[in-house]
């Protein structure tokens, strides 16, 4: 082909395919059923998670899943988190992305396929489309036909129940953040104080009923990294909706792939009835190989299937498979499957390592903390006598719903003499700090190094804090600086 | 345009374009033509509706310039009143502290941790607009401005001293009740001759051991007993009743070596603080002294 004929067969193609709509047929079978449980697991979790409750005395929340902002508290069922503890939370994201690595390298986008809440709640909405308006076909011909009172009356019933569930979604989101059963009765009593939850509200319900109803593959197609994403880190024998071609092509009718086996000519087994096209929810035809549209979601599998079984051939045409047995079988090669690869094993390791770390961690944190913030402006001091202060900014938490009482010292500096600004010595010479029950407090503290000269450079200090009563302890390292 | 030629320039009258198969506006110069690509649908929905859009906040929104001061919306709504009435929440949070605060004597704050805390909360933004530009943002001071961390306190470092001191002033003469008194100009005033301020400048600076300074001398004793000890006490101990610093330890507002403190003798005077209490309300000024008193821990 020259190189002018190339060119001309690019601009013959569209640079980008005009956006047209989907109309996805109903389907059932096995990836349809797993796609059902997921969907009705987590929508459930969804709408339902703030209401279930988890006692924890009465100074905390007894919602089981709670941020709660004003008091810089999140909840999650026996885990408390504190502001200073955010780190959590950022291992749980790093988590999150490496077990998508990890269902990409295994599956690619199956994420995409059945648990993103696009796909989720698009599903959702294509459900409810489907009951109003009827199967695809129904739907295609009510979309060309004129606007009588029918077609009018079940296009509002549509968006009427769109919107309701979007509502629905932007209101569960709002349970989240404060307690669920009040904030119900706040919100459908219209008490005061509850207006940033209508806000969020209104904006949750407009987003969900714009991309689960409006946009839906497009935002997958056009909005969504991920695709782009996963497509540089899968590999060739990432399992992926793959349509066997050695096994379906030349794809022919039925009639002439019958006559052709007579004949002993070539034939395959697709009967290009274009089943697999019409099921997918993104418009993809598996058959033209890999492609970005394509959200594993396996409906194609199921419509494919039954056709196969209707016409006695073996299942799965259209299967989960690699690229690398694609090829394999092209050269009449037996399939391969390598659940096990560096890749794979990689990131499950590396999810054990960091959830096992999180988990140890969770477990064996304390009830206290301590946080000491060295001055920065002054490093340090001169005193009159030559000596050196340098101050100190120290907050202690008490995780426990009681008052306690920690006696704090500062110890590694010898002669070095300890003052919390506020706080006297009690008669042994401790300085004792109450801090109330599940509340922090902030201290200020002066250490000075008496006599001309003392030292020089810098030195380090131990900050210990002990629990009065029960003798448990933290201990921070820092610093002392001489002038 | 020059080179158009009559047969392919047609206005008005567009076709197809055989490459990309895009009508043409019809417009062509030397020989390129414009294809007809009109901006997307949801484009120009977008653009109408921020037009309506726009037209309707100016109508909500206080907008027009008018002769009497422009419009006011239609919910009277301005960035003044918003701010008066989030100054005025803020007054009903913050209030129910400050006022204990203000009813507080200046003792007892240090000793309860929330009224200290909400008093070094305050203390701290006062501190940053009103005294940071001299003493610095950490109250670390400079040369001729003292720092507020450490343990010498000219005026006095106990908690009233400190806010006798944010009051009045020093050397302010808008206040009655300023720290007035000041340092002599030995130098200036002929009170003493260069000589004779070079042997005292070398006495004072044995007191505190700086460490170029010489064994005293009979001679600076003397001449320091005869001008210096009345202020600055026996042996430089320092006197905070007239602000006369103690010359025996390590902490120099001017600088310990000697051409620093031969200058300070020649010239006298001191340095000048405003009085606070005009500018500042009272809790503000006890929440400062709380503050700068916890920086250094006072006396
Ligand atoms: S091609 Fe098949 S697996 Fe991919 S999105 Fe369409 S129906 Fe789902
Ligand atoms: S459903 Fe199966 S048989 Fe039908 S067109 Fe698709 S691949 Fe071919």
């Amino acid at each position: 082909m020259s190189s002018a004929d190339a060119q001309h067969q690019l601009l013959d193609e569209p640079f980008v395919e005009a956006a047209h709509k989907v109309y996805n047929k109903k389907v059932d079978g096995q990836f349809r059923r797993i796609k059902w449980g997921i969907q009705f697991a987590t929508l459930a979790i969804y709408y339902f998670l703030p209401f279930v409750r988890w006692h924890r005395g009465p100074d905390a929340p007894s919602q089981a899943v709670l941020v709660d902002f004003p008091h810089r508290r999140f909840y999650f069922f026996f885990i408390e988190i504190w502001p200073q503890e955010v780190y959590y939370v950022t291992g749980l994201l790093i988590l999150a992305a490496l077990i998508l690595f990890l269902m990409n390298a295994v599956a690619g986008r199956i994420w995409c396929g059945y648990m993103c809440p696009q796909t989720v709640w698009t599903d959702f909405y294509m459900t409810a489309e489907r009951w109003i308006e009827g199967d695809a076909r129904d739907r295609m011909k009510l979309d060309e036909g004129p606007w009588t009172a029918g077609k009018i009356r079940k296009k509002l019933a549509k968006h009427f129940v769109w919107i309701l569930i979007a509502w629905w979604t932007g209101g569960a989101w709002v349970l989240y953040f404060g307690d669920a059963p009040t904030l119900v009765y706040d919100l459908a009593t219209f008490q005061p104080g509850v207006g940033q939850a209508y806000l969020w509200i209104g904006i949750l319900t407009f987003t969900t009923y714009v991309f689960a109803g409006v946009m839906r593959e497009k935002l997958c197609l056009h909005a969504c990294p991920w695709p782009r994403i996963q497509a540089a880190l899968t590999d060739e024998y990432a399992l992926n909706v793959t349509y066997r071609r050695d096994r379906g092509e030349p794809r022919m009718s039925l009639k002439q792939a019958t006559a052709a086996r007579a004949a002993n000519l070539p034939s395959g087994d697709c009967v290009d009835c274009g089943q697999c096209v019409a099921v997918c929810p993104t418009g993809v035809d598996i058959r033209k190989g890999a492609q970005l549209g394509c959200i594993q979601c396996g409906l194609c599998i199921d419509a494919c299937d039954g056709v196969m079984e209707k016409i006695h051939r073996p299942t799965r045409l259209i299967a989960y498979d690699t690229e690398m047995n694609l090829k394999r079988r092209a050269c009449g090669e037996e399939p391969i499957y390598k659940t096990f690869r560096v890749r794979t094993v990689f990131y499950a390791a590396l999810i054990l390592a960091i959830g096992g770390f999180m988990s140890i961690t969770l477990a064996t944190r304390g009830d206290m903390y301590m946080n000491v913030l060295h001055d920065r402006n002054p490093l340090t001091v001169r005193l009159k006598d030559g000596g050196a202060r340098n101050g100190y900014t120290i907050r202690f938490a008490n995780k426990k719903p009681e008052t306690r009482r920690f006696v704090i010292d500062a110890s590694g500096l010898a002669g070095a003499q300890t003052e919390v600004v506020g706080v006297a010595p009690d008669s042994k010479g401790k300085v004792v700090i109450e801090v109330g029950p599940d509340q922090t407090r902030e201290a200020r503290v002066l250490l000075s190094t008496r006599g001309a000269a003392s030292s020089k450079g810098q030195a380090p200090v131990l900050f210990t804090a002990t629990d009065a009563e029960t003798g448990a302890s933290v201990v921070v390292k820092d610093v002392f600086i001489w002038p | 345009m020059t080179t158009m030629s009559d047969d392919t320039f047609d206005k008005g009258k567009a076709r197809i374009d055989p490459v990309s198969g895009v009508p043409t506006t019809g417009h062509e110069w030397d020989g390129i033509e414009e294809l007809n690509t009109p901006l997307p649908r949801w484009w120009v929905w977008t653009f109408w509706l921020t037009v309506i859009w726009g037209v309707g906040y100016t109508i909500a929104y206080p907008a027009w310039p008018t002769a009497g001061g422009g419009t006011q919306g239609l919910f009277a709504w301005n960035s003044r009143t918003q701010v008066a009435s989030e100054v005025a929440d803020l007054q009903t949070t913050r209030g129910p502290v400050l006022d204990k605060i203000k009813a507080a004597p200046l003792d007892m704050i240090e000793s309860d941790p929330q009224l200290l805390a909400a008093a070094r909360m305050v203390g701290k933004v006062a501190f940053a607009t009103n005294c940071a530009s001299c003493h610095g943002a950490g109250g670390q001071g400079a040369r001729g401005y003292a720092n507020l961390n450490d343990d010498d306190w000219i005026w006095g470092g106990k908690l009233a001293d400190i806010r006798q001191t944010i009051e009045h002033g020093v050397r302010w003469d808008a206040d009655k009740a300023t720290h007035a008194s000041a340092m002599p100009a030995f130098g200036r005033d002929g009170v003493l001759t260069p000589e004779q301020i070079s042997i005292v400048a070398d006495h004072v600076r044995t007191y505190a051991e700086t460490p170029d300074s010489d064994a005293p001398t009979p001679e600076g004793e003397k001449l320091y007993a005869e001008n210096c000890a009345a202020c600055h006490g026996v042996e430089g101990k320092g006197n905070p009743e007239m602000g006369a610093p103690a010359l025996y330890d390590q902490v120099w507002l001017y600088g310990s070596d000697k051409p620093s403190v031969v200058a300070r003798i020649v010239n006298g005077g001191g340095a000048v603080m405003p009085a606070w209490k005009d500018r500042l309300d009272d809790t503000t000024i006890k929440a400062l002294a709380v503050y700068v008193h916890s920086l250094g821990g006072g006396q």
